[in-house]
């Protein structure tokens, strides 16, 4: 960007960009589909992958823009506070250790594809089907924004589009086309697509990430010294704030901050449609299990891509630069570390990185308005084609919302829209895992709280300004009756809860009449080749 | 808590091995969410402040301790089923 279009670069980006499209277009024909018209196969990649497949496809929840671009973005701008990506991710396993054994049970038992499905059999309510079912497509738009973000930042470094030009059409055209051709090759090849570059990807970050943890220091001196120049940059006074612009540990007013957020966000990761999909697609009990053993694996890398952030503050990337787009730091960093051709390569890693999950969180959202939706509400007696038809649609129309989303909102703070996502998502937890543990809520209740929570967190995220932006600028406010600044989703969540249990108290009073209960109690803890139990649902292969 | 196949499905809810892995479960979320035991930059490793790789080590001990709990319940589920069988 400083210097015009880097050449190399930009061929060699281009090089993986066509082959994978190429590849998503092809994957249609990968294990050719006996009905390309059944959503199964559109939608499901004709249930055939096998649990390794399912591990590449978990790998894309965490491996995404998210941890190339958002995270380091957020260290970079504000040091500690952008950290909090570690415990997040430390937190998720424990989590799912403790309530997806018992979702993957109840749900092999009775054929439950998605959450909404779960909580229509488990409080015998469409309405609260429903609003889980609105919550997760909805949720996943900024997450699908967040990885148009990221490919942005890339080709804004190599110098096509983005801040290299001052006319809106050309500044967002190479976004639009990279957009169109995502749009197109899950549009004509369903899940097939990603399933396929997914390895591409995986292979291409390892590299990066490999090469990105250990070339860089060596280049800068050591820890030591990225540490010490990253401190002094941290210290600098904001003339437009008035305050330092970071530090490396958070001080005392940023701890409630910092640690809602991370909860908050574990507590959401396994909400979203594409991850408990894949969740369920685990062989037994006992592989989800075992899989939360070896995931925090992955955490560690994102620890070390994390301190990517110090670096490029360390090199100098961005320095001087007034309003300086910190999604640009790492790509800029890659940029000026590496030689061109290996920028590229990393260029490409990031860009595929971020295709394969908007690809996979479309089909998700799509799944679920077609199974959750457009099934049960709209047109119970469709045929297989149509709800191919219609999620084929969706998809699209699930990325264009996330379109809206990018093209509205301060990317400078790109990571605020998965945290947007996550106050969403995180209002349906109480029905859920509420759901996964007891009975004892009431279905009004939990839709009452839901509503709360959504609206307070839509409210409350509406209200955040940031230096470039009135509205939808933050994720954190402060806390009532607390005081301190923390994470809205969080405390929404708090609110959604106290609202059902009060008026699950008020309800089971006034006698009103409860669903009905398809799931007992043995459900929660059957495991495969138990009587019933169904090995692979039709879910094996969603993400 | 596996006591001979026979009277095992009558555990109670509350097993000895079960306050463990609730434990094993928890213990992460007190280190991770009481942010003030770890914001601090000394003592260093390798260069890296202390807050950077005490979190990270946090990656490596929440690990293992996930893996506890699913070896104790693993075992747990076994003497459950063995008893009903």
């Amino acid at each position: 960007m400083k210097d015009g279009v880097n050449g190399v670069a930009l061929g060699v980006f281009i090089f993986f960009f066509l082959a994978v499209t190429v590849m998503g277009f092809l994957a249609a024909r990968w294990r050719k589909a006996e009905n390309a018209l059944h959503l199964d196969e559109w939608g499901l990649g004709g249930r055939s992958f096998g649990s390794w497949v399912t591990w590449f496809l978990l790998g894309g929840d965490l491996y995404t823009a998210y941890t190339f671009v958002a995270v380091p973005a957020a260290v970079y701008a504000a040091g500690a506070a952008g950290f909090f990506a570690v415990p997040y991710t430390i937190l998720v396993y424990p989590l799912i250790f403790t309530f997806l054994p018992r979702l993957w049970s109840v749900s092999h038992k009775h054929g439950y594809v998605t959450t909404s499905d779960f909580v229509r059999g488990r409080f015998g309510s469409k309405g609260l089907s429903l609003a889980v079912a609105i919550t997760g497509i909805l949720a996943t738009m900024p997450y699908i924004a967040l990885q148009l973000v990221g490919i942005q930042a890339v080709l804004d470094v190599m110098g096509v589009g983005g801040s290299s030009s001052d006319n809106w059409f050309v500044k967002d055209l190479p976004l639009l086309i990279a957009f169109g051709v995502l749009a197109a090759y899950t549009y004509s090849s369903g899940l097939r697509a990603p399933a396929l570059i997914a390895f591409v990807k995986d292979a291409l970050i390892y590299i990066v990430i490999a090469v990105a943890i250990i070339y860089i220091p060596y280049r800068l001196g050591g820890f030591d010294s990225i540490f010490a120049k990253a401190s002094s940059a941290y210290s600098q006074v904001n003339p437009a704030t008035g305050k330092a612009r970071g530090a490396l540990a958070p001080p005392e007013t940023a701890q409630w901050a910092y640690g809602t957020l991370a909860l908050g966000s574990a507590l959401a990761l396994f909400m979203y449609p594409h991850s408990v999909t894949a969740v369920l697609s685990g062989r037994s009990r006992n592989v989800i299990r075992r899989n939360t053993t070896v995931l925090p694996l992955y955490s560690l890398m994102l620890g070390l891509l994390a301190m990517l952030g110090f670096m490029a503050l360390a090199s100098g990337v961005g320095k001087g630069v007034v309003g300086y787009n910190g999604q640009l730091a790492i790509p800029q960093l890659f940029e000026n570390m590496f030689p061109s051709w290996f920028a590229g390569v990393a260029f490409a890693a990031i860009g595929i990185g971020a295709l394969v999950p908007a690809a996979i969180m479309s089909i998700a959202a799509a799944n679920l308005f077609t199974r959750n939706i457009y099934k049960d509400f709209l047109k119970p007696d469709a045929t297989p084609a149509q709800e191919t038809k219609v999620s084929k649609l969706v998809s699209l129309l699930v990325k264009v919302g996330a379109l809206v989303f990018v093209l509205t909102m301060d990317k400078t703070v790109a990571i605020n829209f998965q945290l947007l996502g996550g106050i969403w998502i995180l209002q349906t937890f109480p029905a859920l895992v509420g759901g996964l543990f007891t009975r004892w809520f009431h279905r009004w209740a939990l839709l009452a709280g839901w509503a709360v929570g959504m609206i307070y967190g839509t409210w409350k995220a509406y209200g955040v300004a940031s230096l470039t932006q009135k509205h939808f600028g933050g994720s954190s406010d402060t806390i009532p009756v607390i005081g301190q600044i923390g994470y809205i989703g969080l405390t929404a969540f708090v609110l959604n809860a106290v609202v059902a249990i009060v008026l699950t108290f008020a309800f089971r009073a006034l006698k009103t009449p409860d669903g009905i209960d398809e799931t007992a109690p043995s459900d929660y803890t059957a495991d495969s080749g138990e009587p019933g139990v169904e090995p692979d649902l039709p879910v094996t292969a969603t993400a | 808590m596996s006591d001979s196949p026979g009277t095992s499905d009558r555990l109670p809810v509350v097993t000895p091995t079960r306050v463990i892995v609730g434990l094993c479960l928890v213990l992460p979320f007190v280190a991770m969410l009481w942010v003030g035991s770890y914001a601090r930059l000394t003592p260093e490793f390798i260069g890296i402040p202390f807050f950077y790789w005490y979190q990270m080590l946090w990656v490596f001990i929440s690990s293992a301790l996930t893996y506890t709990a699913y070896v104790l319940v693993r075992r747990e589920e076994r003497a459950r089923k063995g008893g009903s069988a």
